[in-house]
């Protein structure tokens, strides 16, 4: 029964599922995706408005902000001073308090920068932020941060937007198996089966975007998605057989009518 | 009184201007916005309080979908 619901520093959330609202194709299909999703947690970006535009339809202006947590990114930022900068634009909305940390070092791979990574949440941390960094699957670094004190972690799959899914499930499940705090999943997700997949390795959540975004029917995807991560997590509770080499009838030996 | 306002030089007529009259030239006092001037950011409650200098350099900035 207690792990229904998931932790994240002062917040529970009853959903596993955390949502990426950027890319899709119009307000109509997002607004609907992300009901039938059920997440409770969407990230957003922080930009310029635009001053010319001001009229501009807005998604945030569409949700009932009371059934969701933000989680902004601090995606743009490439160095710890620029996540930090843009992580306080977000607080001072007074709409949020959670900060997904978001520094990347590279423009083909979109690999978050270690350093500026941890140098980013030390300072976050200090001003109280609810401090989710966005990691490769570097379990020595998912230790240090953990050290430091942040609320959760989220290493990637694959690359982001790539769909790639889990590409390297022994260094998540390493992370997974030393984690003080929650691990998420953030990344690189492309199919249902990827994200079931997070689950069933122990995650304690899985943050995607582009899987429904991009998808053919986002709508479709996104129920696919919210059944995938309860499925994992089902299953990962129930306890799955090992993997033998040799097989192990299933039916009994007693009473066969053959010789 | 020249302004930048999200990288674009901005000419507004009134002498005297605070943070709240620069949203409303702007029509943006009733939208989501955070407000950083000369790279420090304004608190909502100074809006009406903190008077603009020329020159100042702006950022609006809101929440837009992002992954």
């Amino acid at each position: 029964m207690e792990n229904q619901m998931l932790s994240i520093g002062p917040h529970t959330f009853k959903s596993r599922l955390l949502l990426g609202t950027g890319k899709f194709p119009n307000f109509e299909v997002q607004k609907e995706a992300v009901e039938v999703s059920e997440t409770e947690v969407l990230t957003f970006a922080v930009r310029r408005m635009n001053i010319f535009e001001p009229h501009q339809p807005n998604f945030l202006e569409m949700l009932d902000l009371e059934k969701y947590t933000l989680l902004p990114n601090t995606a743009g930022a490439a160095t710890a001073e620029e996540a930090v900068r843009i992580a306080r634009l977000a607080k001072a909305s007074g709409l949020c308090d959670m900060i997904k940390v978001e520094v990347i070092g590279d423009a083909k791979t979109l690999l978050p920068d270690p350093l500026e990574t941890v140098k980013a949440c030390e300072i976050l941390l200090e001003e109280d932020f609810i401090v989710l960094p966005y990691i490769s699957d570097d379990v020595l670094l998912a230790k240090r941060l953990q050290q430091l004190g942040v609320h959760a972690v989220m290493p990637g799959a694959s690359p982001i937007g790539s769909g790639q899914g889990i590409i390297n499930p022994l260094n998540l499940s390493f992370i997974i198996e030393q984690a003080s705090v929650p691990v998420i999943v953030d990344a690189g997700i492309g199919s249902p089966s990827d994200a079931a997949y997070a689950m069933e390795l122990g995650a304690d959540g899985v943050l995607l975007n582009t899987a429904v975004s991009g998808a053919k029917l986002p709508i479709q995807m996104a129920q696919a998605m919210k059944l995938a991560i309860e499925a994992g997590r089902l299953g990962f509770e129930a306890g799955r057989i090992p993997a033998k080499k040799y097989a192990t009838s299933s039916s009994p030996m007693d009473g066969m009518i053959t010789i | 009184m020249k302004l930048l306002v999200n990288g674009q030089s901005i000419e507004i007529a009134q002498p005297q201007v605070t943070v709240q009259n620069m949203l409303e030239h702007f029509s943006l006092s009733n939208k989501i916005v955070v407000v950083e001037v000369d790279e420090q950011i304004v608190d909502k409650t100074q809006y009406s309080q903190f008077r603009l200098q020329d020159g100042a350099k702006i950022e609006l900035v809101h929440f837009v979908g992002g992954g």
